[in-house]
């Protein structure tokens, strides 16, 4: 008898804390070990669940900032002052600690090499982190597929994955400061920009778009003025819930 | 109030339904407009969390979590 794909039903698990390596004054990276983690795709996220003493649950979406090849399962996460997970992941969670999640979760904002390239990504801010982990899956398959980065930020200072993005082809826009000597590009990711640094509509790139609501929509409306197709435009947007 | 869109719901749909809707090709009932779902405008601070077409604004889903208990109500979505 034949048998299709199983679909393994989507379950809370935890995980404990390895390592957390601050990112910029915002951002730190938690590598986790999941025992039961099934492997994930690179673009992937998983939610992660905090339950208070009395009971009380929260639950948010964190990107994967790791490839599928790596030890660890990492996340980056962005501490928001109001917030009400992220100052916990970022400031109370130590290593040995235990996480609830849950993942992967996401088969649309996925770069898998049989769907080919080239691929261009772009990060506005905390946007960056699914796009290192396909930044990292790229390099640990050895894949041929051109791939560029994009990533604007507010200033160096904010820049996450700095001294890693160094080894890729990747350019660096700052929106909100202007320093003398800086080899990157200032201003916002704008037609213009996307004209001297984004391949060809006629090259039909794969276009990955992740950061905040706002940066998304003006970055794929850029990219749809400039000439490329909607259908080759892959979002994902986050915001403080 | 920020949107999102429907990756940041995807977790609950997968766990209710068993498939990843977000990663299909769904139409807006009313509009008639075609896309994956992850692309639909989702708010996440409404009582519950409203999936609205980006083309014309009307409801394609409804989720309700109560209780740990999640309702799905996919009353905007048509077959492409």
């Amino acid at each position: 008898m034949e048998r299709t794909a199983v679909h393994r039903r989507l379950t809370w698990q935890f995980a404990r804390v390895v390592e957390g390596v601050t990112e910029t004054a915002r951002t730190k990276s938690i590598a986790l070990d999941a025992a039961d983690w099934p492997g994930h795709l690179a673009g992937q996220h998983v939610d992660v669940r905090l339950t208070a003493d009395d009971g009380y649950q929260a639950q948010r979406s964190y990107s994967i900032a790791s490839a599928p090849e790596d030890e660890h399962l990492v996340i980056t996460v962005q501490r928001l002052d109001d917030g009400e997970v992220s100052p916990y992941l970022t400031e109370t969670l130590v290593p040995g600690d235990e996480l609830e999640l849950r993942g992967p979760i996401g088969g649309y904002f996925v770069w898998q090499e049989a769907l080919g390239g080239p691929v261009l990504l772009i990060a506005g801010g905390a946007g960056v982190v699914p796009l290192r982990a396909i930044l990292r899956h790229h390099r640990a398959i050895a894949s041929e597929v051109p791939v560029r980065l994009l990533y604007s930020a507010r200033t160096r200072a904010d820049l996450i994955y700095r001294a890693e993005l160094e080894d890729y082809d990747t350019v660096i826009t700052l929106t909100d400061e202007h320093p003398e000597e800086w080899n990157g590009r200032t201003g916002r990711i704008e037609p213009n920009l996307l004209a001297e640094t984004a391949w060809a509509p006629a090259e039909r790139p794969l276009v990955y778009v992740c950061g905040p609501t706002g940066f998304v929509e003006a970055v794929a409306d850029a990219l749809v003025t400039f000439g490329h197709s909607p259908d080759r435009i892959r979002t994902e947007r986050f915001g403080p819930t | 109030m920020i949107a999102l869109d429907a990756n940041a719901i995807a977790g609950d749909l997968i766990e209710v339904l068993g498939v990843d809707l977000a990663a299909e090709i769904c139409a807006c009932a009313h509009c008639g407009a075609s896309g994956f779902f992850a692309e639909a405008v989702v708010y996440t601070r409404a009582p519950g969390r409203v999936a609205r077409c980006r083309n014309c604004g009307e409801v394609l889903a409804v989720l309700v979590t109560i209780r740990g208990i999640t309702c799905v109500d996919l009353l905007g979505i048509a077959e492409p």
